[in-house]
């Protein structure tokens, strides 16, 4: 076991900052990882990572190449069981409910997720979407389902006269917003993004973080990214991740203006990564 | 905090776990798919089986002489497999030596001289050639290549080179070179396409760091770019082997039907596969019907010889050409 | 130039134009084929010959209808058998497959391939040929299915695992089981492809002569039911080029002309699918 100690921030040591409105707002530990460990065979990817992640805020992990951060967010929905040979030690907490007890594909529909690059199904940008929905066994009005999803991906005035074309025919970044919004229409309680805008030019990109902001009071939203500006500009907390540990994890202001630790500070003024 | 350890491979708990996770679906489909996976096992097994089981009697009767003895006599109840190996050897062997320069020739121009589109046509039509059944082939060797070889080819090769007994002797048309240059036709194709595509395989570099030392064209082709594609080449060649080894119909067509050893090329004889599907049907007793069911394990196990060698020539290449990019 | 480098130019040049020729008589082969069968044999093809039985030797207006919907019965039962159990152990070797099982499956799929039809008849004749007493249909549809079955698994395997995994993980991320996903996402996306390894698998089957010599054998009528003789379009054309009669040799031009017309049309039609785009993009 690793000896860095793990920064747990807990609910009680989190400033609590204020809604829209000006009420404080209470965070809950959306989801957490306890003393999680990973392995791929023989090679531990992920040291004893411990964090919270709060509900309705945005929390991004950033990090060099081969940190572990992806690996880390692919446990959230434990989609990196896909893979043969790996192992999990430690746990991961929705809710305080441990996602290994519970049906991974129940999991999947409450923990949604967004990839690398833009992967929509060869279908329809309609069957795209609605594809969550039926594949869950949605009994209501799929159109009014996707429609609303589409909107809520900031995506529905450009399709709306072509839903029934091939989702292909989108460019890349109106593909990753479909790719969104699919995510979306499960109604999940949290949105993992791995690197969403890494294809994408700045437009698109900026479309999507304006996407990310929001989203966040319905849901909550990890994001994983190798941009520090894009962390910086959109996230409420920071994880840096180095070599398969947790280095630092604070609001977002304290990692980039003020972190407490050396490989932080490192990362953060480019010296390396 | 108890540690869980969760493994993507299939859990070693007990029956109960293995039931639930039945009841998933996921389970379901992966056995039932198996199953039929496993469909494909037992039809090898039971290919094995019936070839070993139902030559018992010629395989006891006459042990390894079978194969060594050149006489075939249904009615006297002898039964010898040489005539018939030997037949399905020289035919083969021929075969290559006309489709091997052919075929390799015809890759090396597609893949190095072709400009890109007049190859993919090309190629487009040569791939439709090795979809022309064997029957078709027959078919054509009959009316077209027998009397061409007995009025025109023969006679000329037996006027110039009727020294070598191998092109003495009598001349009717049907026969092993007959059979062979049919054989080599239908497995044209495949050295064509397997063969150009090992060579498109061959980096650039290979062939520029050639030419950069003042090489030719052909000579930097033929000294720098087919050597390193060699295996794929020859790979391409033992995949046309077993190809030829095991073609019934068109030599069955042509060959003459003769279960004897004859040194001139120009003389009738039998391969394997062709006096199966001749006597076969209308086999008489069981020894005639297991001996011709042992020269069927015979031709089996040759061929399965040599696809294997033609696969892991054909794998090697592409292991070496992932390895070296 | 010295000499000896003017040879050398030389060489080069009559060698490359060598391999040209080679290609030219490659591709020549072809049309020659298929011009000598339309030459042949389309005069014979006329309505007798689609409709009319055959009649004795010296007779003329014989037909083959028998071997026609004979060929016909013989591959809907080996397409029947053959592509379901073929496609099921593909999507097997694909999605499933246990590093073991999985490439002994893959490696006896690649043997079976390599096998002459002859030997595959052999076996249909073992099985099927000798508890029935006589020869069938369904011998000979057997014979097929047992070609057909590793020829289809390993293309569906092929187009299936090129489907990119992060399609798959798109699916499961949504709360789609691994079977849904299968069914829903990978196998639409590789449809091309499977469609086209198994219209050229049937293809490369319905030419087939050896492996039916003895196990269906032929027939001189239309035969009812799968229990019978039955007469093929392939064996039709061996046993009729083989014949002594002319008129019988006009007939093996006519059938060898529409066999050939369709197994080319099914290969043409098949490569036209695949190269209209694998449904996958990029």
């Amino acid at each position: 076991m690793t000896n860095d100690e793990p920064m747990i921030m807990s609910t009680a040591n989190l400033p609590s900052a204020s809604s829209a409105s000006g009420k404080p707002v209470v965070h809950q530990g959306k989801l957490k990882a306890v003393d999680l460990n990973f392995f791929y065979g023989a090679y531990q990817a992920l040291h004893g990572i411990t964090l919270e992640i709060p509900a309705n805020r945005i929390t991004a992990l950033i990090g060099p190449s081969g940190c572990g951060k992806s690996t880390f967010l692919r446990t959230l929905n434990r989609i990196s069981e896909t893979i043969r040979n790996t192992r999990v030690e430690g746990q991961v907490l929705l809710d305080d409910e441990d996602v290994m007890q519970v049906d991974v594909t129940a999991l999947r529909r409450r923990v949604g997720m967004v990839f690398q690059k833009s992967n929509p199904f060869p279908k329809s940008i309609f069957d795209n979407v609605a594809y969550g929905l039926r594949v869950n066994g949605f009994r209501g009005a799929l159109s009014d389902a996707v429609e609303h999803s589409l909107k809520r991906a900031a995506l529905w005035d450009e399709v709306k006269d072509k839903l029934h074309k091939s989702a292909y025919a989108l460019s890349g970044g109106q593909q990753q917003r479909l790719c969104i919004a699919r995510a979306l229409a499960v109604d999940p309680e949290v949105l993992l993004l791995d690197e969403p805008c890494s294809a994408l030019d700045p437009i698109a990109t900026a479309k999507i973080e304006d996407l990310l902001f929001t989203l966040k009071d319905q849901c909550t939203i990890v994001i994983v990214t190798h941009n520090m500006q894009q962390a910086a500009r959109v996230a409420d907390r920071t994880g840096f991740f180095l070599m398969g540990k947790l280095i630092e994890y604070n609001t977002t202001e304290i990692i980039f203006k003020n972190p407490t630790k050396q490989e932080t500070e490192d990362y953060i003024t480019g010296r390396f990564g | 905090m108890a540690t869980t350890a969760a493994s993507s491979a299939p859990p070693s708990g007990g029956a109960q776990v293995w039931l639930k996770r039945l009841r998933s679906g996921d389970e379901v489909a992966r056995l039932i798919t198996l199953v039929f996976a496993s469909i494909i096992l037992v039809l090898t097994v039971g290919l094995v089986y019936q070839l070993w089981a139902t030559s018992s009697m010629p395989r006891h009767k006459f042990g390894f002489t079978f194969l060594t003895s050149s006489l075939w006599n249904p009615v006297t109840g002898q039964f010898g497999a040489l005539p018939f190996i030997y037949g399905t050897v020289v035919t083969s062997a021929i075969a290559l030596l006309i489709a091997v320069p052919l075929g390799v020739g015809a890759a090396i121009f597609l893949s190095e001289l072709a400009p890109p589109r007049i190859s993919s046509l090309f190629t487009f039509f040569i791939e439709l050639l090795a979809a022309v059944p064997s029957v078709i082939y027959g078919l054509l060797a009959i009316f077209t290549l027998v009397p061409l070889m007995r009025d025109y080819v023969e006679p000329f090769l037996k006027k110039t080179l009727g020294v070598v007994p191998v092109f003495g002797g009598a001349i009717y048309g049907f026969g092993y070179l007959t059979a062979a240059v049919i054989l080599a036709v239908m497995t044209l194709p495949f050295i064509i396409s397997i063969s150009r595509e090992a060579l498109l395989e061959v980096p650039t570099e290979q062939r520029e760091a050639a030419l950069a030392l003042g090489a030719t064209r052909w000579e930097s082709t033929w000294q720098a770019v087919v050597p390193y594609a060699r295996l794929g080449i020859f790979g391409s060649i033992f995949l046309a082997l077993a190809r030829a080894l095991g073609e019934t119909m068109a030599v069955t067509m042509v060959i003459g039907n003769d279960p004897s050893i004859h040194a001139s090329l120009f003389a009738p004889g039998y391969t394997i596969a062709a006096v199966i599907a001749n006597e076969f049907a209308e086999a008489s007793g069981d020894l005639h019907v297991q001996s011709l069911v042992e020269l069927g394990l015979v031709l089996f196990l040759l061929t399965i010889m040599i696809n294997a060698l033609a696969r892991l020539l054909i794998i090697a290449t592409t292991r070496r050409g992932s390895a070296q990019s | 130039m010295t000499l000896r480098n003017r040879w050398r130019k030389t060489l080069s040049y009559i060698m490359l134009s060598l391999t040209g020729v080679c290609a030219v008589v490659a591709v020549a082969i072809l049309f020659l084929i298929l011009g000598y069968l339309v030459y042949n044999g389309w005069r014979s093809v006329d309505w007798n010959f689609l409709t009319k039985l055959p009649k004795s030797p010296g007779e003329t207006g014989g037909g083959m209808a028998n071997a026609i919907v004979g060929s016909f019965q013989i591959i809907l039962l080996a397409t029947v058998i053959g592509l379901p159990i073929g496609f099921m152990a593909g999507v097997y070797l694909s999605e499933f497959g246990g590093k073991t099982f999985a490439f002994l499956v893959r490696y006896m799929a690649d043997l079976l391939n390599g096998v002459p039809s002859i030997v595959i008849g052999i076996f249909a004749y073992a099985v099927v040929v000798i508890p029935m007493h006589g020869n069938s249909a369904s011998a000979g549809g057997l014979a097929l299915a047992v070609m057909l079955i590793p020829i289809t698994a390993r293309s569906t395997e092929q187009f299936m695992s090129s489907v990119p995994q992060t399609l798959r993980e798109g699916a499961l991320a949504l709360g789609a089981s691994k079977w849904k996903t299968i069914a829903t996402v990978v196998v639409p996306a590789a449809h091309r492809g499977i469609a086209t390894g198994m219209i050229l698998g049937v293809a490369r089957i319905a030419g087939e002569a050896a492996p039916l010599l003895f196990t269906s054998g032929n027939n001189d009528y239309i035969s009812s039911g799968f229990s019978q003789p039955t007469a093929s379009l392939p064996v039709m054309i061996f046993l009729r080029a083989t014949s002594p009669y002319d008129d019988w040799h006009r007939q093996a031009w006519a059938a060898g002309m529409v066999l050939l017309l369709l197994v080319l049309f099914a290969n043409i039609a098949a490569r036209l699918i695949l190269s209209r785009g694998i449904a996958v993009q990029r």
